[in-house]
């Protein structure tokens, strides 16, 4: 018993990012997260789907393919790092999506509870004002519009007090930008 | 040699009407801030591009990056909306 404690104790933090048009099997993510080890003890799952808003056909969602990745790589090492986590999943789909598709997939493990579930809510709130996607809705009626940044999502994403200017989309007014980190 | 690589994203790209460009910047452009002004003077494409430069934001060599971030012959410079992921 204490033998095998010691070798699940032993398996290294996993942390997954992949961006791409293919679905993601939520079941298979979390068996591929836990598997061979004993010591995670609360496993939380984020899986954002495309809403059906009034008259949407499908989103389509581009990223910028490299920084993308790296982006989320990035933020996911804050996780670990912020919070004590077997490891992390974050699966992000691009092209187009039709109301009722999963969109992205963020998994946490930790040995207790509230690590798992307070950072995967920081991860998919970092997702949505940080990482670079951009998300155009057509219409049944075949009009296209993108979707604009809202303010409540940076609000989300600011509670968790980011630090670190290369995390931040600045906007490229010099002079009038607001004092501190925040925008 | 001295040339940029720029790439756009989103309705910045649809304005400039291409998804990638090498331009070649004098060398007073030193900042994205600079890079900005001597794109939007390039043409009415590009000026509408960064017609309100609050709603574009920036990445150098793949790492946001403010106005006064430097660029240098060699770089990857990205220009795009504010970002609606997730």
């Amino acid at each position: 018993m204490a033998e095998a404690r010691a070798a699940a104790a032993s398996v290294p933090p996993r942390v997954t990012v992949r961006v791409g048009e293919e679905a993601f099997d939520l079941a298979a993510e979390s068996a591929a997260l836990c598997a061979g080890r004993d010591d995670v003890g609360g496993l939380a799952s984020f899986v954002g789907i495309c809403r059906a808003d009034d008259a949407l056909e499908s989103l389509t969602l581009e990223h910028y393919p490299g920084m993308t990745e790296r982006a989320i790589g990035r933020i996911a090492g804050e996780a670990m790092a912020r919070w004590p986590l077997l490891g992390c999943t974050v699966v992000h789909r691009v092209g187009r999506l039709r109301p009722g598709e999963p969109i992205v997939l963020v998994l946490t493990a930790a040995p207790h509870r509230a690590a798992a579930l307070e950072s995967c809510a920081f991860l998919i709130d970092w997702l949505k004002t940080r990482a670079p996607f951009w998300k155009r809705e057509t219409g049944r009626d075949g009009t296209e519009r993108w979707v604009e940044a809202r303010a409540a999502d940076d609000d989300a994403a600011a509670r968790w007090d980011l630090r670190g200017q290369d995390l931040h989309g600045q906007d490229l007014r010099g002079q009038d930008r607001p004092g501190g980190a925040g925008r | 040699m001295s040339a940029m690589r720029i790439v756009y994203f989103a309705w910045v790209r649809q304005r400039v009407g291409t998804a990638e460009e090498e331009v070649s910047p004098p060398p007073e452009v030193r900042d994205v801030g600079g890079l900005v002004r001597w794109l939007s003077a390039l043409d009415e494409r590009h000026a509408a591009a960064f017609a309100n430069p609050r709603l574009v934001r920036a990445a150098v060599n793949q790492d946001f990056a403010g106005p006064d971030h430097p660029v240098r012959p060699g770089d990857e410079v990205a220009f795009f909306p504010p970002v609606t992921g997730g």
